[in-house]
């Protein structure tokens, strides 16, 4: 556990939420909460759902059923109130590359109605810190992978958002780059207060940093917990081993239908 | 309009920082310009028409235009597969004022390589009847871009990836291009081609265009600039909707 989480004051409180793609539940009724200050993991195997998920928190997509709560704010009603409380790295790269660094963010400051001397400061901060700041004027297409990432961490806090949605962001990365980020995650978490909402399946990453786990698979939640108590529950050794419990092989080559009625199976085992 | 003035000006870097960009935009135009221009030249002047680079000119410049106008609105399909687009969508501005800013953006780029055209006809022989003509061919291709770019977006924002691109160029925008009579001139027509021409909101772009750069109309100026005027409106309302309900 190494975020700052210091309060039980919920930021995103989920209820009943659900997608269909056409029959298909691709997030299927589940509920959490995200405390404040915390780092949040939501893990899962590909097409478990989390894309999903974070895409309807972050108003990309509508939920077909269920409540979102974002800093206090409807997402469906309150849209633009809840996008300003938040900032996102995305899955995939999201970034201008025809643009300069500096250019990129000056467009995301101005995209979220920020003054441009707080701004020009902001940006002057966040390219420091991110180490990007000597290239600042070098179009992004020349930017390793690692910068660019950098970058897109930077631009998504910006507008001092109170929730970081973050996609795989250490996707494609080496060892080293992925340490260097995780560093700049960790100190923005305790330096911004900010609330890390990640995704990744690098569960020794979540292991390190995340305060709570939730596991996701075939849309559903099957289990919640700090990383410890997901892994005592499961008997196993480390959070890779429990996610691999919870996620196994087998499990995943019978098919939804058994897979969600052994999920129900298992809840009801733990409620019990 | 701070929001709008932003995605324009960010249309513009990426058109004049992609010098390959400039230069396949142009390439098309001026195939058909040299090629038909000089090749079909003494076949139009036979035939009693003129002079076929006079005729060709401002239908070269409308095809320009149109292509990039329909690529550029199009291009919302490659920042959705590819990114960009995603940042715009989950910041707290107007979808309309976001589709407006790539609109007039995309819009810009097309006049600009229209004039490109105009400029390297201007080179090669082309003479308008007169130079006072010039801000309303400016007009016509403003008109014609805005209304491009605005149908590229409608498009695009159906669909989920570039597989359909090809579609559209081959069903769409090369019929747009030869049935609005940037190639030919547009009296006694078969009926059928008649009518295909009249339905296409092009031959105004292109009616206009002749008309302002060589001082002859066939349909008409007013008609011109009411029916482009009223199809980009259309248009762009249509694209705002259906933008503003893309899910990424």
């Amino acid at each position: 556990m190494t975020g700052t989480s210091e309060n039980n004051e919920t930021i995103i409180e989920v209820t009943d939420l659900t997608r269909y793609y056409g029959r298909l539940a691709a997030v299927d009724n589940i509920s959490f909460t995200v405390r404040r200050g915390e780092v949040f993991a939501f893990l899962g195997p590909n097409g478990a759902g989390k894309t999903t998920t974070i895409k309807m928190l972050t108003t990309l997509i509508k939920p077909s059923a269920g409540t979102i709560r974002l800093n206090g704010y409807d997402p469906i009603r309150n849209q633009d109130a809840a996008r300003r409380s938040f900032g996102i790295v995305f899955q995939d790269p999201s970034l201008d590359e025809e643009l300069t660094a500096y250019e990129n963010m000056v467009l995301h400051g101005v995209l979220y109605h920020m003054p441009p001397q707080i701004r020009d400061e902001r940006i002057k901060m966040l390219l420091q810190m991110m180490q990007l700041w000597e290239r600042k004027n070098e179009q992004v297409k020349k930017y390793s992978g690692g910068m660019k990432r950098r970058l897109e961490i930077a631009r998504g806090l910006m507008h001092l958002p109170h929730i970081l949605f973050l996609d795989e962001p250490t996707l494609g990365l080496d060892p080293q780059t992925r340490n260097l980020l995780w560093g700049h995650i960790r100190e923005l978490n305790k330096k911004e207060k900010v609330t890390i909402f990640l995704t990744t399946h690098i569960m020794e990453e979540a292991e390190r940093v995340a305060d709570t786990v939730a596991v996701i698979d075939h849309g559903i939640i099957i289990d919640q917990g700090s990383p410890r108590e997901l892994v005592e529950r499961t008997g196993s050794t480390s959070l890779e081993e429990a996610f691999l419990a919870l996620t196994g092989k087998t499990i995943r080559e019978e098919g939804p239908e058994s897979f969600r009625q052994m999920a129900g199976q298992y809840l009801r085992r733990r409620r019990l | 309009m701070k929001v709008i003035y932003i995605l324009w000006l960010r249309q513009l870097k990426r058109y004049f920082r992609s010098k390959s960009r400039i230069i396949g935009a142009l390439g098309q135009p001026l195939l058909f310009l040299f090629a038909l221009g000089f090749g079909l030249g003494p076949v139009f002047e036979r035939a009693g028409e003129g002079d076929y680079l006079q005729f060709l000119v401002p239908g070269i410049i409308a095809m320009s235009i149109l292509f990039t106008s329909m690529f550029n609105g199009i291009e919302i399909i490659w920042d959705r597969q590819f990114g960009f687009l995603k940042e715009t969508l989950v910041a707290p501005v107007s979808r309309v004022n976001i589709m407006l800013g790539r609109t007039v953006g995309g819009a810009s780029v097309a006049i600009f390589q229209g004039v490109i055209i105009l400029f390297i006809a201007f080179l090669i022989g082309f003479r308008p009847a007169d130079l006072s003509g010039l801000p309303v061919a400016l007009l016509f291709m403003f008109l014609i871009a805005i209304l491009f770019t605005a149908l590229g977006t409608a498009i695009a924002s159906l669909l989920e990836d570039m597989h359909g691109f090809q579609l559209i160029m081959n069903f769409l925008v090369m019929p747009l291009f030869f049935l609005s009579g940037a190639l030919f001139p547009i009296q006694e027509l078969p009926a059928v081609v008649d009518t295909l021409v009249k339905i296409n909101p092009l031959s105004y772009g292109v009616d206009g265009l002749r008309g302002s750069l060589l001082g002859v109309y066939h349909i008409g100026l007013s008609t011109d600039l009411a029916v482009l005027s009223v199809c980009g409106l259309i248009l762009v309302i249509i694209g705002a909707y259906l933008f503003t309900r893309i899910e990424a």
